[in-house]
């Protein structure tokens, strides 16, 4: 019985790192929301079900801000060391437990990704890492990191070293593939993450689209041209036609036109998709 | 193409550019359409007009582009076992027609003026063209 509980695994808590600067995003990747959420409400929902307990790792001076101060938090004990210090306050706290690490800016992280995380879990080595599907080297930042591996850290940050991504290049660490080669990628930008929000929601059609318009009679000779190619982000017909009656005299409101998408009569509300078709038909009068 | 021995009657309908319009006089015609919807539409008529009205056949052909006064811009021919169903189709066609193909019409007016018909004079009145306006509408440029 007792060698069987020494080699049991230990404890699992949650630590999500929110204590960055966000120097690059020039707003705080906790607090960038995602179809209405902050990233780490979102973060901290995910991680939930797999830890016994979870923690947002803040700086000293975040411990009062209202987002964070939801959350159960882990202060930093040191400074200017990146996410490494959250790391080592956590080891700290709890050094009878292994930690999931789980970085701030990865939103497009699933719980697949992490219940494999859990599930591949080798608690004889010092930590458990995807291998990044960029560079084959491992994430350290949706990692487990098992409480064996709190001396070797504390002596590779005593040894003036900062970089747990090389840390766990040189250490026992176990290595998986990605289930989802998307999950892992992190965003430090603003237009990394628009293209994120896009990701997430590819039913919010307001990304630009190239959509193509052609212009016929009383139209045609109010726009000047016979079609046109152009990107908006108009999200139905309807938005298009107010887009372009900015930009050309149009002198029919839409109550007057119908609509057609590639060749079919369609709804004004209908959805505009990328390499539509648009045509605004005015009143018809054949025969 | 209609031409059938179990066919007794054949009704046919000519539109005209005519030399008038609601008071003004019309030096000629220039109609402009969206094509591939035009005639996906256009054969969406004709297949409702043989399911509704049980007729061997019918086609339809709109002219685009200029046309002068006294020349043929639309033509509906219809033929059936029967002449009142011949009618009938063939009525129906043409009004559907004039109602719902994407085609355009712009009048040059003796004046100088032109104008796209339901766009600009009767931009108030965007139906007013969509019955047949033959007996009802003095501006439609057909006659039978």
């Amino acid at each position: 019985m007792s060698s069987e509980e020494s080699n049991a695994a230990a404890p699992l808590l949650g630590l999500v790192l929110a204590g960055g600067r966000s120097t690059r995003m020039r707003a705080d990747k906790a607090a960038l929301l995602y179809g209405g959420r902050s990233q780490l409400e979102r973060a901290m929902e995910l991680i939930s079900p797999h830890v016994e307990r979870a923690y947002v790792s803040v700086r000293a001076d975040q411990s009062a801000d209202p987002l964070r101060a939801r959350f159960p938090q882990i202060s930093d004990a040191r400074e200017n060391l990146g996410p490494i210090a959250g790391l080592l306050a956590a080891q700290a706290r709890h050094p009878e437990a292994a930690w999931l690490l789980l970085a701030c800016d990865l939103p497009l992280l699933d719980g697949a990704t992490l219940t494999q995380l859990v599930r591949s879990r080798a608690p004889e080595r010092l930590a458990t890492a995807y291998r990044s599907s960029h560079d084959g080297l491992p994430e350290p930042l949706c990692a487990i990191w098992e409480p064996r591996s709190a001396a070797p850290l504390a002596a590779y940050v005593a040894g003036g070293r900062q970089c747990p991504r090389r840390f766990l290049v040189g250490a026992d660490t176990q290595l998986l593939d990605e289930p989802n080669p998307h999950a892992l990628e992190n965003i430090n930008t603003p237009e990394e993450y628009r293209s994120a929000m896009t990701a997430l929601l590819p039913e919010a059609t307001t990304d630009p689209k190239h959509i193509t318009v052609q212009y016929y009679a009383l139209l045609r000779e109010q726009a000047g041209r016979r079609d046109e190619a152009l990107v908006t982000s108009a999200r139905t017909p309807g938005e298009l036609y107010a887009e372009l009656s900015r930009r050309y005299p149009f002198s029919l409101g839409p109550e007057m036109l119908r609509v057609a998408i590639n060749t079919e009569f369609r709804d004004w509300s209908a959805p505009l998709a990328d390499g539509d078709a648009v045509v605004f038909i005015p009143p018809v009068a054949g025969g | 193409m209609l031409a059938d021995p179990a066919c007794g009657g054949y009704a046919a309908f000519e539109g005209w550019v005519r030399d008038s319009n609601e008071g003004q006089r019309v030096r000629g015609l220039e109609y402009e359409a969206f094509e591939a919807l035009g005639v996906r539409e256009g054969e969406r008529i004709i297949a409702a007009a043989l399911a509704r009205f049980g007729v061997a056949h019918a086609a339809c052909v709109h002219r685009i582009g200029a046309l002068q006064v006294g020349e043929l811009a639309v033509w509906v021919g219809v033929s059936a076992a029967h002449r009142d169903e011949a009618f009938r189709a063939c009525r129906y066609i043409i009004d559907e027609v004039k109602h719902r193909l994407p085609i355009w019409k712009k009048e040059h007016y003796l004046s100088g003026d032109s104008g796209w018909v339901n766009c600009e004079r009767c931009a108030s009145a965007p139906n007013r063209d969509s019955t047949d306006g033959a007996v009802d509408h003095p501006h439609v440029h057909e006659h039978i």
